[in-house]
């Protein structure tokens, strides 16, 4: 079925790439149920704090282990015939015998913690080095301060990297909040690498939209004028993105490096693929101003946790308009620059695992 | 790497069948509709046996990274029930019936270290954890162990793959393993996967029991082919039933009971799952406990017997005969 290009709507999700699984504060010791890339997870904690990530079905009889609780120092018991597992996948017990059958284990995969989520690893595990998890160093640094949520999108994933890739939406989706007619008149550049994309938009000497006028006060009380706004979107292949954002005071010189007089946030994205029609979206807002201040911090949490909102709204109509016209293909225009070489870098990733087609709407 | 339980079946083409050993061949095949097998993973193949057709399991040894081909390895014993035979009958261009690959013997990487133990044909089992190990910075040692250089299959390609992390022991030059020093080098942590003859994985069961190392880091696999002794005839009797019946050396008990309509319930057919489990009513032989299922005090107790695997020999005093009751 040659009907795969850049173009196709969605995609399929490669499977050699470290997902987000859970923020870290989730994975605790009483298990929790997690679907990542179509594959239902257990995740729970071992007695010395290390995340566990196992398929969510008994060996036996496919009860869900995430219904189950842990016992000693690693196990988790099956809540259905009391058997358990260790950390390993590896049954360590079946209390209607004395012996273990060899053939008894679930599935493990390789988990890590960093910059506050458990990454999740569902490929070969041969090749599951964590070197290779995104940056995403602003959301752990002494540098920056913030927070964030997990939205659970009943969309594709691409949709929201699509999202993410042109912000020319905030001028429609967010206009009470960021959004401003600059954002669809500036021009912006895009550039890549194999593993990356970078999207650039300057806005010079314009208005401060309510959102970014108040981050100013902010830092800079009473402020009033305009500012030099600026957006660099960072992907990092296969699901992250995170984007410089931020305002300085018109003609102090952001544009060339001098962001002394301005505010400047990382909306840090990743993305893990549950079903062909939902995802899990993560994302926090750090700043790396005012780190002292709590309030600040969940003042920004809620204030995007409201437009992340609007984007939910839009992608699940959007979602459900895709279903609908299953024989409909996307057209594309120039603002799509960013989202099509995230496509483009997906589907090099899904054919070099040999998985690029069929779509997994089309089966559907 | 998952295991994976439920049986797909295709067709496919013997592409080679060659001779390793006097009783050993390699055979190759080109699956109709490949998948990438995993080490540690087997196929199970339809085998006709005269005009009946019995499904036999086999290791993957090797095979292409898309699964395009596949290659066993076939051991014919003399107590062979005959699917041996037929397989090595087969030559290229035959069609035959076999599943995509089926996992119970998942290689769990991320251990500190590995421990791979193949005793005879169980070679066919380690030789792709080996293999998937060595591409790997990972500390790992193979030990294979045979009773004649001659019969020990791949040995040349295993040393040149593995080089000093191969250990050789053979029985005929004096230099059979000793598993309980061997058991006695394992550090806590390091995973044993084991597949060999059921006197070798008995003996490093109970060193590894003695050690009270982890059961879960002990790996093994068994096709339920082989016991503590040669298999030899016997007679089974099932009052409940009004049967009785022979068990011929080449066929299992079970499969006898099936001959004679015995509707006997059963799963794994390798001696693993303990579903086929018959009550002891009378018995005059011993039993040779070819299972997994029980632990040692339940053979020693021999109130029980899985009747997929396990049999009867003589004590010499008169027919070994076992009486049985079925669930």
């Amino acid at each position: 079925m040659p009907i795969h290009s850049t173009t196709s709507k969605v995609m399929g999700h490669p499977l050699n790439a470290w997902y987000v699984a859970a923020w870290d504060h989730e994975v605790t010791r009483t298990p929790i149920a997690r679907t990542i890339a179509d594959r239902p997870l257990a995740l729970y904690r071992t007695e010395d704090g290390r995340p566990v990530a196992l398929a969510d079905a008994c060996w036996h009889r496919l009860a869900p282990l995430s219904m189950g609780k842990t016992v000693g120092k690693e196990d988790i018991q099956c809540p259905y015939h009391g058997i358990r597992y260790n950390a390993a996948g590896r049954c360590t017990s079946m209390p209607a015998q004395e012996t273990i059958n060899p053939s008894a284990t679930v599935p493990s995969f390789p988990i890590v913690e960093r910059y506050r989520y458990a990454w999740v690893w569902l490929g070969d595990p041969l090749l599951a080095d964590p070197d290779t998890i995104p940056d995403m160093h602003q959301m752990s640094d002494d540098d920056w301060a913030g927070d964030g949520e997990l939205i659970h999108a009943p969309c594709n994933y691409q949709l929201v990297l699509d999202n993410l890739m042109d912000l020319t939406h905030e001028e429609f989706v967010h206009s009470s909040s960021i959004g401003q007619d600059e954002l669809s008149e500036s021009e912006f550049i895009t550039t890549h690498t194999d593993t990356t994309v970078t999207v650039t938009r300057w806005m010079l000497n314009i208005e401060a939209p309510p959102f970014w006028l108040k981050n100013m006060r902010d830092r800079f009380p009473g402020f009033e004028g305009r500012v030099d706004r600026w957006q660099i979107i960072h992907f990092e292949a296969p699901s992250t993105i995170c984007i410089d954002v931020g305002v300085a005071k018109a003609g102090t010189g952001a544009p060339e490096g001098d962001r002394s007089q301005g505010v400047n946030g990382y909306v840090m994205n990743t993305i893990s693929p549950e079903t062909p029609r939902s995802c899990h979206y993560f994302w926090s807002f750090q700043r790396n101003y005012r780190l002292e201040s709590q309030l600040i911090t969940t003042q920004l949490r809620n204030g995007v946790h409201g437009v992340f909102g609007e984007d939910e709204a839009m992608l699940k109509a959007q979602q459900a308009a895709i279903d609908a016209n299953p024989d409909y293909e996307f057209y594309s225009l120039n603002i799509d620059a960013g989202g099509m070489w995230v496509r483009k870098l997906i589907e090099r990733r899904l054919e070099a695992e040999g998985r690029l087609s069929p779509s997994p709407l089309v089966e559907v | 790497m998952a295991t994976a339980h439920t049986a797909f079946w295709q067709s496919a083409t013997v592409v080679e069948n060659t001779a390793l050993t006097s009783a050993i061949r390699r055979i190759v095949v080109a699956p109709s509709r490949p998948v990438p097998a995993d080490p540690g993973s087997h196929v199970d193949v339809l085998v006709t046996i005269g005009a009946e057709a019995v499904v036999r399991s086999y290791s993957i040894v090797d095979s292409a990274s898309d699964g395009s081909s596949l290659a066993i390895s076939v051991f014919a014993s003399e107590t062979s029930r005959g699917g041996a035979t037929a397989m090595h009958a087969l030559t290229a261009g035959d069609r035959i019936e076999l599943t995509q690959p089926l996992q119970d013997f998942p290689l769990r990487i991320g251990a500190p270290s590995y421990l791979l133990l193949a005793g005879g044909i169980g070679i066919t089992a380690i030789a792709g954890m080996a293999r998937t190990l060595a591409a790997r910075a990972v500390p790992y040692r193979l030990v294979y162990c045979g009773r004649r250089r001659d019969q020990m299959a791949y040995l040349d390609q295993l040393t040149t793959e593995h080089g000093a992390r191969l250990d050789v022991h053979i029985g005929d030059e004096g230099t059979s393993v000793d598993v309980p020093e061997l058991v006695s080098t394992v550090q806590p942590g390091t995973e044993l996967y084991m597949c060999g003859p059921i006197r070798l994985m008995d003996a490093v069961r109970r060193a590894w029991t003695e050690r009270e190392l982890p059961a879960s880091d002990l790996r093994f696999e068994t096709f339920g082919n082989s016991g503590w002794h040669q298999p030899e005839p016997f007679r089974v009797r099932i009052p409940a039933l009004g049967i009785e019946t022979s068990v011929s050396a080449s066929s299992t008990l079970l499969e006898a009971l099936e001959d004679v309509g015995v509707d006997a319930l059963n799963d794994c057919r390798r001696g693993e799952c303990g579903l086929c489990e018959a009550r002891v009513l009378g018995l005059h032989g011993v039993i040779d406990h070819r299972d997994v299922f029980y632990s040692e005090r339940q053979r020693d107790a021999g109130s029980r017997i899985c009747v997929c695997v396990s049999r009867v020999r003589g004590d010499g005093r008169s027919i070994p005969t076992i009486t049985l009751e079925l669930s």
